[in-house]
């Protein structure tokens, strides 16, 4: 028995080795190991830990602790297939409840637990990026969309039976190129293809420009063209180029942040499946801005079945003299991609979070300033931009700031890929140009009903019916692109309570008042909820609000009490409708018959106060 | 002319050491200064154990850990006009609500009963069981501070809020001009 044991645990010893080998044993890239492992072993067994830690130089507690931060990497067994539901409020509205139910009804299993054989495992997550074709799931590698109780069955039967995981794809998986897998199984549902992006694209352009001109006048031309980033925040691009450029140094490096977790956003997405040579040539005209050589594409975990496809354009991209040594013939300029993968971290989208990351870290935001381009990734200057801002960068190159400068509004320049998805007739990738106002973005999706518009995800704001002449873009309602409608029949406190559920998830605990305080906000909306809250408790909910806001040190905790906020002040009657005074002075949440239920049942006694028969 | 009648002040220690009693008494000769603007009802200073009449201020020392801190708190509650949380185990539960941190229990008011009573090697039980005489009023799950169970006016803050504190802030209430605390104050070391 012994014997087997240890046959098993250098067996596992062996694929961290190789994992670690496959490396070069950096120790920057013990994210990357620990996929490998969960992929062979479909969990981080204690044997691989150590042996990573006596290869690596480090402490066992380390890695497990990074490890413990991922939701898609595992401390404990899980079954041979891993199917994570999503489990986002557009998928509830579309009927996750029913999915959920039949492949629990299928697999025996409830969320959480995995099968006697260990070989389905069932899990929850949140936004996996797929809420135009919600519900939806991952299952390892792939994804499943669109799924109806009676798909969800038959996926679960069969891979409860053990068959290949592809077949569910296609049953010709194995003969589709990678960009005909991605296409097997997601659609991208573009729907406003506009003049930037989705429109017609000629193949690098915009580099075969750049790769002409000096590095300064690129981000001349950058800042001239107004471009501001996508990822939400909206920082002036060129800007950010010309600080990175700036600073001494002998390495600068190039990341495009594809970790799209806001819930609601899909746009990146999109832009990876069908424009990754522009992606890739973005980065690469940042790359000679800044003279950078080294790019890392952050990709999330969630978007794991779009890796294979990416590694052959980077690989077609090399082949082609687009990457490498002397890029266009372009003596001195060097540069190469390498895709690092997430795995199940929405903090990670912060840039600071996704540095850490990138270098084998927790996914931990860091203390600014430094800012990144200051020191970023592994202390040299580095340019963190979203993937939309890095696709614009390269058009921008091609057909001239001026161009780029004459769309959109005076703060906002140039065309936005909004992600449209929840109650209308047409979800998906919208392009058109900042200024469009809510009500003409709803009607062109088929949104008539719209009651309330969550703009830019959890993180910004929700707005009603009095508010859709607003015009998105930085000078009025500013987004990362996600736009989720709800129509009346939605539950508001619900949708705010699901919000909380998902910061209080994804919150990294560095900053208390993020840590406890979302817990305790969440509390707070729960006591609406159940008609126990007094108009003091408004009060207390500002109150919190702004103490997380004020003492929160990344964009996590500055901005998850935002759906509390934004629907206190633009349905303040739904507040409203669910207060009420305080009776007598006490507190309607107290119910005395609850807390002494416990004691009750210690004692074998009734309350002498509380119970009207003690006497019985 | 008759003297401007004298403001009616309840105290109370519901689940807290007396240490905020202590306090209270601890603004010394001012007590005889204080006592010719206000009248005790029911305290513990006086041993009265019910109301006589409503009262203008109701003080609470401690938080509510069993049913009958949640009576009396009610009690105070509606024969109160305004309601002062003293000390921190009023205002948060304080030190006894040590006992909510037992979370990852499947029961943990019956670990924390047998910690204290059965299984610490530290007690002194010959009879090996959880005191259960019927006089004993039921535990609450949980430690709750007071503004849980009813709505609290004011608080002040301190284990224990010194006698000063105490002072300056009966005499604002009763001026009519209390306004809270300068945050400088207010501080945790």
């Amino acid at each position: 028995m012994n014997g087997q044991a240890d046959h098993q645990a250098d067996a596992i010893a062996a694929v961290a080795e190789e994992a670690a080998a496959a490396t070069g044993h950096d120790r920057h890239r013990l994210l990357d190991m620990l996929l490998a492992i969960q992929e062979r072993c479909r969990w981080i067994p204690p044997a691989a830990v150590e042996r990573l830690a006596a290869s690596l130089g480090l402490t066992p507690v380390f890695i497990r602790g990074v490890a413990s931060f991922y939701s898609f990497l595992s401390l404990e067994p899980k079954g041979k297939v891993i199917i994570r539901l999503c489990d986002d409020i557009i998928d509830r509205h579309a009927g996750l409840d029913a999915v959920l139910a039949a492949v629990t009804d299928e697999l025996g299993i409830s969320a959480g637990e995995t099968t006697a054989d260990g070989a389905v495992s069932l899990e929850v997550t949140p936004c996996i990026g797929l809420c135009d074709q919600a519900p939806a799931a991952m299952v390892n590698d792939i994804v499943l969309t669109s799924l109806t109780p009676e798909t969800a069955r038959h996926a679960a039967r069969h891979l409860k039976a053990g068959k290949p995981l592809h077949d569910l794809v296609s049953p010709h998986f194995a003969g589709l190129t990678p960009q005909q897998r991605v296409h097997a199984q997601v659609a991208s549902n573009i729907r406003a293809p506009g003049a930037v992006l989705l429109g017609e694209v000629p193949r690098e352009a915009g580099l075969r420009r750049a790769a002409t001109m000096e590095p300064r006048a690129i981000i001349a031309a950058i800042i001239a063209s107004g471009l501001r980033g996508c990822g939400g925040a909206g920082f002036a691009t060129g800007r950010k180029w010309e600080m990175a450029a700036r600073e001494e140094a002998s390495r600068r490096v190039v990341i495009c942040n594809a970790d799209e977790g806001e819930p609601g956003t899909f746009k990146d997405r999109v832009l990876l499946t069908e424009r990754p040579h522009l992606l890739f040539e973005g980065m690469t005209i940042a790359a000679r801005a800044i003279g950078a050589a080294e790019g890392i594409l952050y990709l999330r975990g969630e978007y794991v079945y779009l890796r294979d496809h990416l590694e052959a354009v980077l690989a077609e991209r090399r082949a082609a003299g687009l990457l490498g040594h002397a890029i266009l013939g372009c003596g001195g300029f060097d540069f190469d991609i390498r895709l690092q993968l997430g795995a199940g971290a929405y903090v990670c989208g912060e840039e600071g979070a996704l540095i850490s990351s990138c270098e084998g870290l927790r996914g931990e935001p860091k203390t600014r300033p430094p800012f990144p381009v200051q020191r970023g990734y592994l202390g040299f200057p580095t340019v963190v931009n979203n993937v939309e801002t890095l696709c614009h960068a390269a058009r921008i190159l091609d057909l001239g700031p001026d161009w780029y400068f004459a769309m959109g509004t005076a703060g906002s320049h140039g065309t936005k890929l909004f992600s449209v998805s929840g109650d209308c007739r047409a979800p998906g990738v919208y392009e058109l140009p900042y200024g469009i106002t809510v009500g003409e973005l709803l009607a062109l999706a088929g949104a008539e009903d719209a009651a309330a518009v969550q703009v830019g995800g959890p993180s910004g704001v929700m707005i009603g019916r009095d508010s859709f002449h607003r015009r998105l873009g930085f000078d009025d309602l500013a987004t990362g692109g996600a736009i989720i409608v709800f129509n009346g029949s939605r539950n508001i406190l619900e949708i705010v309570d699901y919000y909380l559920a998902f910061f209080v998830h994804e919150s990294c605990g560095y900053c208390t008042p993020c840590r406890v305080g979302n817990v305790f906000l969440r509390q707070a909306i729960a006591k609406f909820r159940h008609g126990h809250a007094s108009a003091e408790d408004v009060e207390e909910l500002r109150t919190l609000s702004a103490t997380i806001i004020e003492t929160s040190r990344c964009g996590l905790g500055t901005t998850s009490p935002n759906p509390v906020l934004s629907t206190l002040s633009h349905f303040p009657l739904v507040y409203a409708a669910v207060t009420r005074p305080a009776q007598d002075g006490q507190q309607a949440s107290f119910d005395i018959q609850s807390a002494i239920e416990t004691a009750r049942g210690i004692a074998r006694r009734r309350s002498f106060v509380y119970d009207r028969d003690f006497s019985q | 002319m008759t003297a401007p009648r004298k403001a009616r002040v309840a105290t109370v220690s519901l689940a807290g050491c007396f240490g905020c009693h202590m306090a209270l008494l601890d603004i010394d000769l001012r007590l005889v200064e204080l006592l010719k603007h206000v009248e005790f009802d029911r305290s513990p200073l006086n041993d009265l154990k019910h109301f006589t009449q409503r009262c203008d201020i109701g003080i609470i020392e401690g938080g509510c850990c069993n049913e009958e801190n949640v009576h009396v708190l009610q009690d105070f509650r509606r024969n109160c006009d305004v309601l002062i949380a003293l000390g921190q185990c009023a205002i948060t539960g304080g030190l006894p609500a040590m006992r909510n941190a037992i979370m990852h229990s499947d029961d943990p008011l019956r670990e924390c009963l047998e910690e204290a009573y059965v299984l610490s090697p530290y007690v002194e039980n010959a009879t090996h069981v959880i005191p259960n005489d019927p006089a004993l009023p039921l535990l609450l799950d949980k430690v709750y501070p007071c503004s849980a169970v009813v709505k609290i006016d004011h608080q002040i803050p301190g284990c224990a809020p010194s006698g000063d504190i105490i002072y300056e802030t009966l005499v604002q209430l009763l001026a009519g001009k209390f306004e809270g605390f300068d945050p400088h104050i207010v501080h945790f070391d």
